[in-house]
């Protein structure tokens, strides 16, 4: 995948760590918890070529644990960005059709502003003096990055998970402002079931002794244990029953026998100490905190008098849900909540439910069915936009 | 809308089913449509290529709203007894019902949501008073069975089958006027009879109707 250069002279190219553009915000954002973040960077990448008209930007909005390297690979573990299935030329998001920005989300510790960044008051990491922020925050802090880079409409916001929910953010935030959006594998509100699973892990971490109340920084300590189990315990929630099944059943990792014993014995257990492991070394404990936070306010209809109806009242936007069938962190029954209040607003929305063993996952995996919906929801929305194929 | 807007999205397979050709013939160019029971989409395509339509579709099947979705067309899953009651009153122009209403549980209440959320309905029914239906209980005595109905009783999907005689008498109780209605033949050609007449009702395999919304 090549790097496209900025589109405008503005924003400067991230540290050499951190591949990509950084964009500072001097004005102040008013958060939605009162407080104000005096600047902020905001740290993304692009795919593709903006157009001459400015009309075929899609925003791509990144899950929990995501980040802005979405179609080139992460600078710190090498692997290929997690859209790459979905990115490039000729793929559903088509790199020669389409300009495609994502930016690192408000909070986030790889480049945008969060809670392991130095606060210039202080001198110091902002740890937990950092501010609370909402999936809200993140989307106004990402409209500041859209107007910089002179996009007046976007044509599509599409993310899954976390992501979905800053797809709908945007499209009551800025119904205007978005030509189409694709929120995948999401839910109107956090249900009680994921804010759970949420504190589980924020108690993993905040379990952790070098977490040392938040201030693992200044004490030159990582809460690498908490933030490992707090990735293990979510990483189960991605996945489903079956696709555990299928992929380790009670297979045993490199032994012929159990061992009597607490080593990792079977392959599963050893795969989740991986996913916990190799996690440490590419996130901020306390990012994961924050963002968990983020997610657990998230209830659209709690804004519109608790009527998820009124939210999308005289929507121009054509929206697509998709859901997966084994997906029981984000079940379809939550998507269609989102699909029953656009259509209460009589609003232009299509639904896919997507059969798949592969759990919440799925829409980072390569699901020939997902792919084949987006591919035929963009393009349609293409022709309605008057993007023809060059 | 920009001329391009109007170009093919995917091609048709086939021509359009002579039922659902006169069905277009109802609907005004440029008019916002909901198609309960879509399939794959061959009315919604025809009327977005032939008639500018903005168009929705809802289909129970999910291979079928996923190959709809596929071909560019705005469709949801769902079903006519549970998910009509979501749209607002006069949400579109035109509500299509095509050879669906005698599978739903609740066939008046789906009436009902159809001239609510339409400034029109468009429904159409299989005739269970067709001259082959009768002969065939009359000289076999079983639950007749044909092309267009082919189950078996224990496995239909068609549970609330009616006449046309029938379903004009549900719009009368239900004081819902019928703009319209069409007697169509075994291959969906309209017939130049008289469709609230006794000899629709025995010839007609199926009747088409063009009802008026509630204000």
């Amino acid at each position: 995948m090549t790097v496209i250069a900025p589109p405008s002279p503005l924003s400067a190219p991230a540290p050499a760590d951190r591949p990509g553009f950084r964009l500072t915000v001097t004005e102040p954002l008013a958060l939605d918890s009162g407080q104000s973040l005096a600047s902020y960077d905001i740290a993304y990448t692009t795919a593709g070529t903006l157009n001459a008209e400015r009309t075929n930007a899609i925003l791509i909005c990144h899950a929990l644990t995501g980040d802005q390297y979405f179609a080139q690979p992460h600078p710190i573990t090498g692997k290929p960005g997690w859209w790459d299935v979905l990115v490039g030329p000729g793929k559903v998001l088509d790199t020669d059709r389409y300009f495609l920005v994502c930016a690192n989300v408000l909070g986030g510790c790889m480049g945008s502003t969060g809670p392991a960044d130095i606060d210039p008051a202080t001198g110091k990491a902002w740890s937990l003096s950092f501010p609370v922020i909402t999936i809200g925050d993140m989307v106004r802090a990402q409209k500041q990055l859209i107007d910089h880079l002179g996009i007046d409409s976007l044509f599509a916001v599409i993310g899954g998970s976390m992501g979905g929910m800053q797809v709908l953010q945007w499209a009551l935030s800025y119904p205007d402002r978005v030509f189409a959006a694709v929120p995948i594998a999401t839910a109107p509100r956090h249900s009680a079931q994921n804010i759970a699973f949420h504190e589980v892990g924020r108690q993993a971490i905040m379990a952790d002794a070098n977490w040392c109340g938040g201030d693992y920084i200044a004490q030159g300590l990582r809460p690498e244990r908490g933030l490992a189990v707090a990735r293990m315990a979510a990483h189960v929630t991605y996945l489903s029953e079956q696709a555990l099944h299928r992929k380790f059943g009670r297979n045993l990792q490199n032994r012929d026998a159990i061992s009597f014993g607490f080593d990792a014995d079977f392959q599963v257990e050893n795969y989740l100490r991986h996913q916990g492991n190799s996690f440490v070394d590419r996130f901020d404990a306390n990012s994961y905190l924050y963002i968990t936070r983020a997610c657990d306010y998230f209830d659209i209809a709690a804004e519109h008098g608790g009527v998820l109806a009124n939210a999308f009242k005289n929507t121009k936007t054509r929206f697509c849900s998709i859901s997966f069938t084994s997906d029981w962190l984000y079940p379809t029954s939550e998507n269609r909540d989102i699909v029953h209040a656009l259509n209460a607003s009589a609003a232009n929305v299509s639904f896919v439910e997507v059969a798949t063993d592969k759990g919440h996952d799925a829409f980072l995996l390569d699901e020939p069915e997902f792919h084949a919906t987006l591919r035929g929801f963009i393009e349609g929305c293409a022709q309605h936009r008057g993007l023809n194929k060059s | 809308m920009s001329p391009d807007s109007t170009r093919l999205i995917t091609p048709l397979k086939n021509e359009l089913r002579e039922d659902l050709r006169l069905v277009a013939q109802m609907i005004e160019p440029g008019s916002r449509v909901l198609d309960v029971g879509c399939g794959e989409g061959e009315l919604l395509s025809y009327l977005y290529q032939h008639k500018n339509v903005d168009g929705r579709g809802m289909e129970l099947s999910q291979g079928g709203v996923n190959s709809c979705v596929r071909n560019g067309l705005s469709v949801i899953q769902g079903d006519a007894d549970n998910d009509l009651h979501d749209y607002p009153p006069h949400a579109f122009d035109y509500v299509v019902l095509s050879q669906t209403l005698q599978a739903t549980r609740n066939p008046h209440d789906v009436l009902r949501h159809l001239v609510r959320i339409g400034r029109r309905a468009i429904v159409s029914i299989p005739n269970f008073a067709h001259w082959r239906m009768r002969l065939r209980l009359l000289t076999e005595g079983r639950m007749p069975r044909t092309a267009a109905l082919p189950h078996h009783w224990y496995d239909t999907p068609n549970i609330h089958l009616c006449t046309i005689l029938d379903f004009i008498d549900l719009c009368d109780d239900e004081k819902i006027k019928v703009e319209r209605s069409v007697a169509l033949d075994d291959l969906g050609q309209a017939y130049r009879l008289n469709p609230r007449g006794r000899l629709a009702n025995l010839l007609a395999a199926q009747g088409l109707f063009l009802l008026q919304g509630r204000s």
